[in-house]
């Protein structure tokens, strides 16, 4: 198949790829752009493991085409603190055993970042509402939401002034 | 003992880093130059001869660089020594609708897709055995020539006196239970990375839980000596059993490799993950029990068949932990019990967490609060008249060193307010209560040896970092933070200090794999030994410059100071220099063998079941019902394990939250649903594990009975709780509403059929008052 020149705006930087006009996002990023953070978890865009911010939105890049979006920000997990940092929510995340195995971390990282960027103090509901559209096997969600509602008391989604890192 | 430092705080997974970002690396995540995309041709037909395969036309395209067929895949192999009865590639059958029949390496995923069509495969279709009930009458056409009547395994137990137990019994139920087939449902589809090295080495990346088993099986499969292949376990997002055997894509993978002299990687579709399968199989409990009418249970027998789908996998295993585990938490004398593993042209089912108890504990638990309801009793005081007293060896030969089951139901009865709310929750509300336990680790393992299942080894050099081996296999469930934990307590360092080498075969010494609960136990006991023996060298350099006896010093805070004098102290890393100086190389390593008591009894499949050691759990759940629809809604779980001791209390407790979660998915909306023999919801939306919206609030508590041989007297946390959630939730229903549901999941048409069922009854009777309880 031809491929086509296109351009994305990914965490901050412009990325040429030559790619197929029907190819998915999700794959884009994994493939060509190395950026394997986001998964894939279904067929069928029922498990939100490939989700990334569109504008500041959250979408599934499992059923997105590329080429479609050329004019947007397109933010990926490896992309929600700069570079050798880790935001309040990230660490929260770490400490409250917000991830088990893990592989749905980025995009339930994603779908809450898209909400504490809009209400920095949503209620258990609205928490539970906003990352119903994400799966998780593991945990249950009850540390998930531990893990935001430690990020809210720390400053939710900001960068962190110093690397604070987990694990220690 | 002075109070432990880092054994039992929260910290952080050592691995959340490349969670949290992204940069953590799963299979599928990994790419190298040259890699092909492996793609697999699945059977359409349930049972099928397969004729013959004719790949030339997919071999014509020039980006395909290999086609793979049951030719390349001629030694069959399977989890047990006594199964190896499964080919990677099917040879002369196709025996489920999704069998593996052919695979493609191509150079792009495009290419692969389109020589999968361009295969042409000739079938003889045959009948298909789709129920295991008919299944096991028949008389031809069996699934495996050498599987007489489609049964894979039968066991027949019989411990004490059943009959005599039954004549005993004031009060005696008897009832069929039935649960439907259940996935893991992984987040992380499977995914195998194979690389054909230049020096003739075969180098595997796989989604395993048993990275050992999975190296063995490659080398028999691919004929090459186990020392020219290394299997590396990258992250894995989650296994819960999926991953426990060798799954077809792990075998395929390296066959295409050295067949196309490149790298493949294949990655499962999710309708894939559902087709490999090995989940929990379908399974008819026929139960009875008896208790006395001061609630003792006098005996329990059970006739179990388990659907096992089309190999045997774990299969034999699953039908024995059945009954193994089916009296013994608590004290039953009288234990009959008849287990049938069958064979049908289905996917085969295999380990998922509560490996074979979860299903029997459903029905024991279900009967065990019906009967307590005929005397009149309190399900909760039932429970606490039948308890063991530890340590013992129950009827079938377990051993029982620590038991927190009472504590347990007494920390549910409280936080639920079971006392306030049991019967007196107004109509169409309910409260259940149910138990369950499990094992940490198999005594025996799975191929009967005398080696250690699993050790350890620790390194430390001039840059005082420690670096840990081990074998363990982390899926999420914090093996890997876990030794470190408990290497940091051991040495009195920070945990930073400390490195972690895991499941590389090259790297890491033999551990037997994450599954039946087996890594905290034993894992955890090979890192304290060889924690402890490497602290004993640097120690004894340390005592040699005090001039005093080693065994007066102690490690805390990055120091080794001796106890009567703290003032005479050494940093850690001036420590290791004097122990280098001293000794040459620091290094250490500590293995783990269950002891010769801990392995059971002497009965036809009595290996399985004994473990060192067994968590217990006791929940509490609340549930509404809407008696015009049916649907079940759960309110709150409360749910208390007796993990021993809590390593880390944020990892205990997502383990005990996440089986919860597990569970009752498959008590209220979890089923695979069949037709003819295809599986009819292979996908995340319509095979529905629950979201956000459909979790209640899940509240955990810690019970530590402080098990005498588990390390700090930890055992396991990660499986037991699942089983209780079932029984926990179809009692609070009874509690609600006043109907029995013996059949998983406990959907709303159960529900209503059941309820109108009650009222039709009622009517008869002339009694037109509701209420059932």
């Amino acid at each position: 198949m031809t491929k086509e020149l296109i351009q994305l705006k990914v965490n901050g930087e412009t990325r040429e790829v030559a790619v197929p006009p029907c190819k998915l996002l999700l794959d884009v990023l994994r493939e060509d752009l190395g950026l394997t953070g986001s998964k894939r978890g279904c067929d069928d865009s029922s498990c939100g493991a490939c989700a990334v911010l569109a504008d500041g939105v959250p979408i599934l890049a499992c059923v997105a085409i590329a080429s479609c979006y050329q004019d947007v920000e397109i933010t990926t997990v490896e992309g929600i603190a700069p570079p050798g940092e880790l935001t309040p929510l990230q660490e929260s995340y770490a400490a409250a055993g917000g991830s088990q195995c893990g592989f749905c971390s980025p995009g339930f990282l994603i779908s809450i970042k898209a909400l504490l960027d809009r209400n920095p103090n949503p209620s258990d509901e609205e928490i539970r509402d906003a990352l119903s559209s994400n799966l998780c096997r593991c945990t249950g969600y009850m540390q998930i939401y531990e893990s935001v509602k430690l990020a809210m008391t720390r400053g939710g989604t900001r960068a962190a002034a110093t690397p604070a890192p987990v694990g220690r | 003992m002075a109070p432990l430092s880092i054994i039992g705080k929260p910290l952080p997974m050592t691995d959340s880093p490349g969670k949290v970002t992204g940069f953590g690396k799963y299979a599928d995540d990994l790419s190298v130059p040259g890699m092909l995309i492996g793609k697999i041709l699945h059977s359409p037909h349930a049972h099928a001869r397969i004729r013959s395969i004719n790949a030339s036309k997919a071999l014509a395209i020039p980006e395909v660089k290999a086609v793979a067929t049951g030719q390349d895949t001629r030694i069959p192999y399977g989890i047990l020594p006594i199964g190896h009865d499964e080919r990677a590639l099917a040879l002369d059958k196709a025996r489920y609708i999704g069998d593996n029949v052919a695979a493609v390496a191509a150079a792009t995923q495009e290419a692969a897709e389109r020589a999968l069509d361009l295969l042409a495969v000739d079938y003889e279709v045959l009948p298909a055995w789709l129920d295991p009930l008919e299944s096991m009458k028949a008389t031809s056409a069996w699934i495996h020539d050498e599987k007489p009547n489609n049964i894979e395994k039968e066991y027949h137990h019989e411990f004490g006196d059943p009959a005599k137990g039954f004549a005993e019994a004031a009060f005696v139920r008897e009832e069929r239970y039935f649960a439907g087939e259940v996935n893991h449902a992984a987040m992380e589809p499977h995914s195998t990375l194979a690389i054909w090295e230049p020096d003739g080495r075969l180098t595997v990346h796989s989604s395993t839980q048993v990275p050992y088993y999975l190296h063995r099986t490659i080398a028999e499969v691919c004929e090459m000596p186990m020392s020219r292949i290394r299997v590396i376990k990258p992250m894995v997002g989650g296994g819960f059993g999926g991953k426990s055997e060798v799954i077809p894509l792990e075998v395929i993978a390296p066959v295409l490799a050295v067949k196309a002299g490149r790298p493949v990687k294949i990655t499962y579709t999710r309708e894939e993950v559902f087709l490999a399968h090995r989940g929990r199989p379908i399974t008819i409990v026929d139960l009875k029990m008896g208790i006395t009418r001061e609630g003792r249970i006098s005996a329990v027998a059970a006739r179990v068949v388990q659907d096992g789908g089309a190999y045997c996998g774990y299969g034999p295993v699953t039908v024995l932990y059945s009954g193994a585990l089916l009296g013994a938490i608590y004290d039953i004398s009288n234990v009959r019990y008849d287990g049938f593993r069958v064979l049908t042209n289905k996917p085969a089912c295999g380990a998922m967490r509560g490996h074979g108890t979860v299903n029997v504990r459903f029905a024991f638990e279900s009967m065990l609060d019906a009967l307590a309801h005929d005397a009149r009793l309190d399900p909760a005081e039932v429970r606490r008249r039948n308890l063991l007293k530890a340590p013992c060896v129950t009827v079938n030969g377990l051993r029982v060193t620590s038991y927190g089951l009472p504590e347990c139901i007494e920390k549910v009865v409280e936080r639920s307010g079971w006392a306030e709310k049991k019967g007196k929750l107004r109509p169409g509300r309910g409260i259940g209560l149910a138990c369950s336990h499990y094992v940490s680790g198999a005594a025996n393992p799975i191929i009967r040896s005398n080696m250690p299942h699993t050790t350890v080894n620790i390194k430390i050099d001039r840059d005082a970092a420690v670096t840990i081996y081990t074998g363990a296999s982390e899926i999420g469930q914090g093996s890997d933070t876990m030794h470190v934990q408990i290497a940091a307590e051991i040495l009195g360092i920070r945990p930073g200090r400390v490195r972690l080498v895991a499941a590389d075969t090259e790297l890491t010494p033999v551990d037997l794999g994450s599954y039946s609960s087996r890594v905290t136990f034993m894992a955890g006991n090979a890192c304290l030994a060889a924690a402890k023996n490497i602290r004993e060298q640097i120690f004894a350099a340390v005592a040699k410059k005090f001039g005093c006896d080693s065994a007066q010093l102690d490690a805390r805070d990055d120091f080794i100071f001796v106890k009567q004098d703290p003032r005479l102290r050494i940093v850690f890393d001036e420590a290791v220099v004097l122990a280098i100086n001293f000794h040459g190389a620091l290094v250490a390593q500590g293995s783990y063998t269950p002891p010769e008591e801990a392995r059971g009894g002497k009965h036809k499949g009595g290996g399985v079941g004994p473990s060192p050691s067994y968590s217990y759990s006791a929940q509490v759940a609340e549930v509404s019902v809407d008696a015009e629809t049916g649907q079940v809604t759960v309110e709150r779980i409360v749910a208390a394990h007796d993990c021993g001791k809590a390593l880390n209390p944020v990892t205990v407790e997502g383990q005990v939250i996440g089986s919860v979660y597990m569970g009752l998915g498959q008590a209220v909306q979890e089923e695979m649903v069949w037709e003819n023999g295809r599986l009819m919801n292979p996908s995340l939306l319509e095979y529905r594990i629950p979201s956000t919206l459909e979790t209640p609030r899940i509240e955990s508590i810690i019970v530590e009975s402080e098990d005498p041989e588990g390390p700090f007297g930890a055992k396991e946390a990660g499986e037991g709780s699942l089983a209780a959630t079932i029984p926990a939730v179809a009692n609070a229903i009874y509690d609600a509403v006043g109907v029995r549901i013996n059949t998983l999941p406990i959907t709303p048409e159960r529900v209503l059929a059941a309820l109108r069922e009650k009222e039709k009854q009622e009517r008869a009777r002339g009694n037109g008052k509701g209420g059932g309880r």
